[in-house]
């Protein structure tokens, strides 16, 4: 027998809190987030970056957290679903998705919400068909994808009315 | 996943000396296939070298108007990238033709380089598979192969390369830069992937231990006359069933020169000088385009599940030419195919 594998001590920052954590190397940070840190809302769908459920924010970018290894992301800062609103105050995609009932079952939901934040950061996606191709890695067996592009199409306009605003 | 140490490496140096001192270790940076692969346990390496602290995540001027692409640069970073996008369109055009955003997030240059095949079998280790346990044989040829190649395969494997970039960077003449145990080397595209043979377990020509450091691209100049044409079951995130990238130097309505690759259809990005060749000096028309595609097609070989690949590759090789000939590139947006 091998002799056991020590665990890594990494830091990260996960929806504003500093978090030191031991870690094996094998650890996902989706299985971080849900086993030891019981951050349920980012969700396990196919565990092979493939559904788009996993998504949440590593320095601002979408990625699908079951392919990353945590012990890799030493010095990170975290954004998931239970990130996402300040102060008590659901984000602008939270609320677009609620006005446009953009799910069903909601298993994917807290993914697409990730996915539409970092789409909208990226600043790729101006018309319908560029949400549609820049939210295709977001999966839904339910179908909402008509609403789901409606609720980012709404999420974009306002922030670009902000933006407008701002300046 | 098996259980594996870990090194975060601090310098190149480190990383291939990390490497060294495992007996099946594997470098990682973004993990988008390997992590993958671990855990169907196709991938059991004993460790891991992070090399994602490296620093070779730049996109570097060359002479003569190349470009040097750090191994580190991120899929989605080197698409949006401003030199990308004005003189190499069909690269950034290959990109986000690939995966998702979540993956061209993650994934690296070097690491998509180095994907290993989507074949079912090989993902699958309670099936046999020379590629993953070489000698077992290759449940495909007789099986489930509507995906596999129709190009340079071999009684041992007819699997393809999954990656969409490495098709544009095959019909751009890249360079790969390695770096390793005994010293720095230069890859030329061509010779980067090798065909599967009788040593399928081997994608590429690297050494054990070398690791990738760059990719240099040299400009190229077909201005708005080319095109990555892919075709597959979804409208977006699906490997390509088959795709074409394309590039003309045009003089009025007639090639100059012509680059031709295409992917899906082998165990690499598949190119035939004889059939870029064909199309120097004709007209850009359809009869020219034809020729051309029979001629990079004349020795494909169907399996019982894959034989429309023939038909549809050489009605998307035509495709691909008129497009680029017209200066219409296809949108990765838009997915009609005009």
């Amino acid at each position: 027998m091998a002799p056991p594998i020590a665990p890594h001590t990494i830091d990260l920052t996960i929806n504003g809190t500093a978090h030191r954590l031991d870690v094996a190397p094998w650890t996902t940070l989706l299985d971080l987030l849900r086993e030891d840190l019981k951050l349920t809302g980012t969700k396990k769908g196919c565990d092979h970056g493939q559904c788009g459920a996993c998504t949440v924010l590593v320095d601002g970018k979408r990625v699908n957290s079951c392919l990353t290894l945590a012990v890799m992301k030493d010095g990170a800062t975290v954004t998931t679903v239970e990130g996402l609103a300040r102060n008590g105050q659901l984000h602008p995609v939270q609320e677009a998705f609620i006005a446009r009932d953009a799910f069903q079952c909601g298993y994917c939901t807290p993914g697409q919400l990730c996915s539409a934040v970092g789409l909208m950061a990226e600043g790729h996606a101006h018309s319908a068909e560029e949400i549609r191709e820049l939210m295709s890695g977001n999966l839904c067996r339910c179908g909402a994808y008509a609403n789901i592009v409606a609720a980012v199409q709404d999420a974009l306009a306002a922030q670009s009315t902000q933006r407008e605003a701002a300046e | 996943m098996n259980r594996f140490g870990y090194t975060r490496a601090g310098s190149v140096a480190e990383a291939i000396q990390a490497f060294a001192a495992h007996p099946d270790a594997r470098f990682i940076a973004g993990g988008t296939n390997l992590v993958d692969l671990m855990k169907y346990d196709v991938e059991t390496p004993d460790h891991l070298v992070d090399i994602t602290r490296l620093p070779l995540d730049q996109v570097e001027d060359g002479t003569d108007g190349a470009l040097r692409v750090g191994a580190l640069v991120g899929n989605a970073d080197l698409a949006y990238d401003r030199r990308v996008q004005e003189r190499f369109p069909l690269l950034a055009s290959a990109l986000l033709a690939g995966a998702s955003p979540q993956l061209r997030n993650m994934a690296t240059t070097g690491g998509n380089l180095l994907q290993r095949t989507r074949c079912h079998y090989f993902y699958d280790p309670a099936t046999p598979c020379n590629k993953r346990e070489p000698g077992t044989g290759c449940p495909a040829i007789q099986g489930v192969n509507r995906n596999h190649a129709i190009l340079g395969t071999s009684e041992r494997c007819i699997a393809t390369h999954p990656s969409d970039l490495c098709v544009a960077l095959a019909a751009l003449e890249a360079t790969v830069l390695v770096t390793g145990p005994n010293g720095d080397r230069r890859i030329p595209f061509a010779e980067f992937h090798r065909l599967p043979d009788d040593r399928p377990e081997i994608d590429t020509t690297l050494a054990p231990g070398e690791l990738i450091t760059a990719v240099e691209i040299p400009a190229a100049d077909f201005g708005a006359h080319h095109t990555y044409l892919k075709l597959r079951d979804r409208h977006s995130y699906a490997f390509a069933l088959v795709s074409v990238a394309a590039g003309l130097a045009m003089d009025g309505g007639r090639i100059v020169r012509a680059r031709l690759a295409l992917g899906g259809v082998a165990h690499k990005p598949w190119r035939d000088p004889a059939a870029e060749a064909l199309l120097s000096g004709q007209p850009a028309t359809d009869d020219s385009f034809r020729k051309a595609a029979d001629h990079l097609l004349s020795g494909a070989v169907p399996r019982s599940g894959n034989g429309f690949k023939i038909a549809l590759a050489r009605r998307a090789i035509v495709r691909a030419l008129r497009q680029a000939a017209a200066g219409t590139p296809q949108s990765q947006t838009d997915k009609r195919i005009q």
